[in-house]
Parts: C-alpha cells; structure tokens; sequence
C-alpha cells in the first residue's frame, strides 16, 4: 500500500469518539471487531483492503482475524455498492407472497442479476435470507430502510424515488 | 379469549416511551424485588414454568440456576435478539413497541443471577429496532433503572447493544457468543454450557428477548398466576408469529392449548382467499411440516407439537394452502440452510450442501427416480451427530415433507417439471 493511500484511510472525528465508545463496552480489544467494523463501514462504505489492514492495526489483530470475520458476515461488503441498495427476502413466507416474481421484476427494471450494481452506481441487488418481517411479505430492504406488502406499483413508485434522488425513507411517504 | 401479556401495551400511542411503560405499571417488578434475595427470585421462575421462547423451550429459572454462586468471575447475560429463525418476526416487535419490558426482563435477571452487564445480541438488518432500543436504554439510565445503585439499592447494571452482521447461525447460543466475542459466529462444542463458560470464559445466560420480556408480568402477578395461563407444562402466553398464506397475518399473543387451527382461522383470517389447507409448519422452519389434518388435531403448546412429531420452536407458524408446491418450499428451505451452515461440521456441510442440491433439481424438472429416496437416506445421517442442531432443523424438515408429501415429488420426477409452476404470483400480478 503506498504512503498516501495509508495516510488517507483513518478515522474521521465521529468514527473516532464511536471507537473509543466500543473498547469501553467489552472486556477485550478483539470484541470491539464487529462494531469497529460498523464504523469503518459507515464512514468508507466499504472494507476494502487497506481499510481492514488499518483496522486489524488499530484493534492489535493478525489482518488474516479480520478478513475471515468480514468473509464470514452478509453484511460486510468488501466492495463498494450501489447508492440505493435493495436487498430481497427470498426465503419461504416472502417467495409465497411472490418475492421471486419482484426479483425478477427489478432485473428487468435495471437490467442487473442479484449481485451486480448498475453502470452509474445508484442501484445494486441482492437476494437475502429471511428478514424478520415475514407477516408483510413480499419484504425488501433498501439501504437501512423496510419496504412491506410490496406490489407492482409500490415497487415502481420506490425505484422512481430512488431515480429522483430522494432518501430512502421519503420513497413511500 | 386471547390472554395479553407481552402485548397489552403494544397498541397504546407511544407505547415505546417510558412514560406510557411506566403510567402502565412499567418497572414496579423491579422495585418490588430489590432487596429480595436473588435465589427466591430463581424459584419464583422456576415456580412460573417460564420456558425459553427462543426454539428449545428450556426453563428458563432452571437454566439461570446453572450459574455458580460462588465465583469470582464477572457474569453476563445475553439477550437474543438476533431473530433469524425463518418465520419468526416477533422479538422486533416487543423492541419496537415496548423496549422497556424488555429492558425491565433484563433487570429482573440480571439481579436474581448477579449480573453487572448485559448484551442485547441484535441481528444486524434490525436497524430501527436498535434505534428504538437505545433511546428506551437512555431514558432507562437518565431515570436510574440502570447504571450505578440502581433506584438507590447496591445493584447495577449495564446494558450494551451489539449489532450482529447477518449470520443465521448467530442466533445459537454459543455462536451468539463467539459473535460477541469478535471472530466468526462458529458455535462450540457443549458441554460445558455457557451458564458455566460462556462470553469471555466466564459464566454466561443466554435468554430471547420475548423469555425475558414475561418476567415483569410473573413478579409483578406471582408465579401462580402466570401458571394458571396456559397449560400444566406449557405456561402463560406467546407471540405467535404467523405468516404465508393467511389472511391477516402479523403476531397474536395467545395462551398455550389453542387448537392449531381454530387459532389460524380465528386470529389470522383463515386460509387467503378461502382456499384450502394444505400444510402448515408449526415452529418456524426448522419445525418439521403438519399436514391439515394433523394440524386439526394438535394444540399449540410444548407437548402436544411435539408428540405430533414437530415442535413449537420459535413459535412462527407458517400456512400453506392448496396453491403451495411443497417441492418449492423444500427447495428454498434447504437453500436456506446450505447457506446458512458455519462449516465446522462435515454432515451438515456437505448434507445442507446435497440436500438443497437434489430438492433443487427436482424442483427444475431434473429430479431421478432415486432422489427421493436419496434425499430419506441423507437425513438421518445428519442427525444427531454435529456440534449445533442447525444440522438436524435441516434434515427433521425435509424429512418430513417428503414423506407426508410424497406423490408430490414423484410427480414433479415424472413430469420432469413443477405441476403448479413454482410459486404463487406476486399478488397484484396475476
Ligand atoms: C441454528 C440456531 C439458530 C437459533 N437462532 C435463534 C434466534 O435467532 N433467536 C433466539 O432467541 N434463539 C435462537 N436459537 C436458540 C438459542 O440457541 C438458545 O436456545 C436461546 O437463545 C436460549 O434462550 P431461551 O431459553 O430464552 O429461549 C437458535 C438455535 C439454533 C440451533
Ligand atoms: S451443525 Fe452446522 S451450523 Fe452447527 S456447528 Fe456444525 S457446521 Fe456449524
Ligand atoms: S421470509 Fe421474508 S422476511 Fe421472513
């Protein structure tokens, strides 16, 4: 890695005082890795290598710890994702109520397959496992936000929100 | 008549703040036991018949009881909120709509056991929950329910949330635990139990959001009182979280001996659209399938699933109706666990792995003649010999569906595709 690239990967202000919040909650250094890892994530986006090498220094943790953590974990991307992330429940409640039909349908919309991002970076899919939301299935995510009882037309109004730039929690509203 | 314990409040304007929590009786089970010793506590529980609503349904004072009294060792508790059973939406509930229930479980067993901190372990797609739970946790400390000399006595207590990252097997108690403790989520090898060794080598309870969240009710109406709910084994109430093809689906608390269902039919509408039943899977979907008229004849309560050759689990009661391909549900099940296997164990490496693989192609029209009796000879070597029973929630289920289902995979095989043609559609498509 070279100077500059090291020298630009650190924790910001905030990314900071939440550092030190989570070596207070557990009794080992090596605990805090799941929640330093949220932190790295919220403020790069990413893990990509230079940002999990400059975690294992800060947590004192042989680099190989953290990138099989990070390997082990759905919801540590190592690469960066789309602007609006839409994760789909495909597991059995959701395909009942028609998840695989929705899949299908945002294929076509964006012309990706689950696990691809579009060409100007606002859109990436994916499938998941059960989401905890299995009573208003057919559930997506998208970023941090639920989206319920999907159909045709809530699903279109939602990806026309995310085209006209709003946050994800104004798509339904 | 439905009993409401853990959602009488759920319906309240504002039933998250610790205003209405306390205008409704919140936090007086902690006052009343504060200066009581913890161990009358435990028997008081135990008294209760309180079992684990997180799958195994394991007494939950019994459990407590496995802690050593005399150690020098710091004490946790780790509160499961990972929900990642399939089927089960119910945890994230309570978080939403009553957090200080559960923040005043967590008080009632951290003092009867002797805990100073506990971690509330909550699955990492759970983000609004976590929001919801922080600020019931900061009003909790900004009011002296927890921190320091809590309401003035010599107990405290500290309460941490930990975000897990997207890990089914997490939810196991002692992957829960390795989660915690910052590696991968790979679960131990038990014993020893965690109540003995558990988070950071010391002695650990392990209890789910909704086993924690009966306990103010139970020391606030006495243990009688909630063994008067329910049935003699089978005490008090539970979130049923019931979900697929029914008319109303959501979470309906319910007192254990309701008939199976009369309950789907009375709280959740019936069948969608009046159809037939087909199925339903009784315990999230680990819980090996009920035909309709098995499901006719069983009670929901510990024993009565159980001795129909399934199990109550997480109580997440999933319907199937006659428009249901069973093919297809095994097939997203088995996919589910071959993702879902942590690897450590080879039967359920390679058996989620084969399983998955022959329901898929049978499902795709691709299926021989031999796989159904390839898929019965599969399970029960899965069973019984891995460290977790992530192994064996794969293979109960599929066992079951393919042997009270059986015509049906053999006509998928003859047909060489899925007579119903996969899923429902989406509704609205049509
Ligand atoms: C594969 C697997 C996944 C589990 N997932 C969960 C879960 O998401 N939530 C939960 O409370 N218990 C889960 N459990 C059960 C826990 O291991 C443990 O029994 C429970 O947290 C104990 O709490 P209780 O006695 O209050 O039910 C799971 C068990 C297994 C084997
Ligand atoms: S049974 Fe499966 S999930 Fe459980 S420890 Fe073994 S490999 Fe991991
Ligand atoms: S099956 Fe989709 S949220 Fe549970």
């Amino acid at each position: 890695m070279d100077k500059q690239v090291a020298e630009k990967i650190a924790f910001n202000e905030q990314s900071e005082r939440r550092y030190q919040e989570a070596l207070e909650m557990y009794p080992t250094k090596e605990a805090a890795l799941l929640p330093v890892l949220w932190i790295a994530m919220d403020q790069f986006g990413a893990l990509p290598t230079e940002v999990l090498e400059y975690v294992s220094s800060r947590l004192d943790l042989p680099p190989v710890r953290v990138f099989s953590a990070v390997e082990f974990y759905t919801m540590f991307y190592r690469e960066p994702r789309g602007r609006y992330h839409i994760q789909v429940c495909r597991n059995l409640s959701c395909t009942l109520r028609g998840s695989e039909q929705l899949m299908g349908l945002l294929e076509g919309k964006l012309g990706i397959q689950p696990g691809e991002t579009t060409e100007d970076g606002n859109f990436s899919i994916e499938t998941a496992e059960c989401l905890g939301s299995c009573g208003t299935a057919p559930v997506m995510r998208v970023n941090d936000t639920y989206y319920e009882d999907l159909t045709i037309e809530k699903l279109e109004k939602i990806i026309e929100g995310c085209l006209g730039g709003r946050s994800s929690s104004e798509l339904l509203g | 008549m439905s009993k409401k314990i853990l959602s009488a409040n759920f319906d309240l304007p504002d039933s998250h703040a610790l205003r209405v929590y306390e205008e409704t009786g919140g936090y007086r089970a902690i006052r009343k036991i504060l200066g009581t010793p913890g161990d009358e506590i435990i028997e008081e529980v135990k008294k209760s018949g309180l079992r684990g609503r997180g799958g195994a349904g394991f007494p939950a004072g019994v459990k407590w009881g496995f802690v050593p009294k005399d150690t020098d060792q710091p004490k946790y508790l780790c509160v499961n909120a990972d929900e990642g059973e399939p089927g089960t939406f119910k945890d994230r509930q309570i978080m939403e709509q009553n957090p200080h229930m559960l923040i005043e479980g967590i008080l009632i067993c951290s003092y009867a056991v002797g805990i100073e901190r506990a971690y509330v372990y909550v699955r990492g797609e759970y983000v609004f929950q976590i929001q919801r739970l922080a600020a019931a946790i900061a009003e909790a400390y900004g009011s002296g329910y927890l921190g320091k000399n809590i309401l003035g006595s010599d107990f405290n207590l500290d309460v941490v949330i930990h975000r897990g990252a997207g890990a089914y097997i997490c939810g196991e108690e002692t992957g829960l635990i390795e989660s915690l403790e910052g590696k991968k989520g790979q679960p131990r090898a038990k014993p020893p139990f965690p109540a003995v060794v558990g988070a950071f080598g010391c002695p650990t309870v392990v209890n789910n959001v909704e086993t924690l969240s009966s306990l103010p009710f139970i020391i606030n109406e006495g243990a009688s009182a909630y063994a008067a709910i329910g049935t003699a084994k089978s005490t008090g109430t539970m979130l049923f979280s019931v979900s697929g093809m029914v008319e109303k689906p959501g979470v309906y608390e319910e007192a254990f001996g309701v008939n199976l269902v009369e309950f789907i039919e009375e709280r959740a509408g019936g069948v969608l659209g009046g159809k037939a039943l087909k199925a339903v899977i009784p315990g999230g979907s680990s819980a090996p399938i009920l035909t309709a008229d098995e499901a006719r004849n069983t009670v929901l309560d510990y024993e009565a699933l159980a001795e129909a050759g399934s199990m109550l689990g997480s109580g997440a009661i999933i319907v199937l109706s006659e428009d249901v391909c069973i093919v297809k549900a095994l097939q997203v099940i088995t996919r589910f666990y071959s993702h879902e296997s942590c690897g450590q164990c080879p039967p359920c490496r390679h058996g989620t792995y084969w399983l998955a693989r022959i329901a898929d192609r049978i499902e795709n029209g691709r299926g021989e003649p031999d796989d159904i009796d390839l898929l019965l000879s599969i399970c029960p070597e899965m069973m019984g010999r891995t460290i977790c029973v992530l192994c064996d929630a794969a293979a109960m289920p599929t066992e079951s569906y393919v042997k009270k289902f059986r015509e049906e995979f053999e006509e998928h095989i003859r047909l060489k595709k899925c007579p119903m043609d996969g899923a429902p559609r989406l509704l609205g498509i049509e």
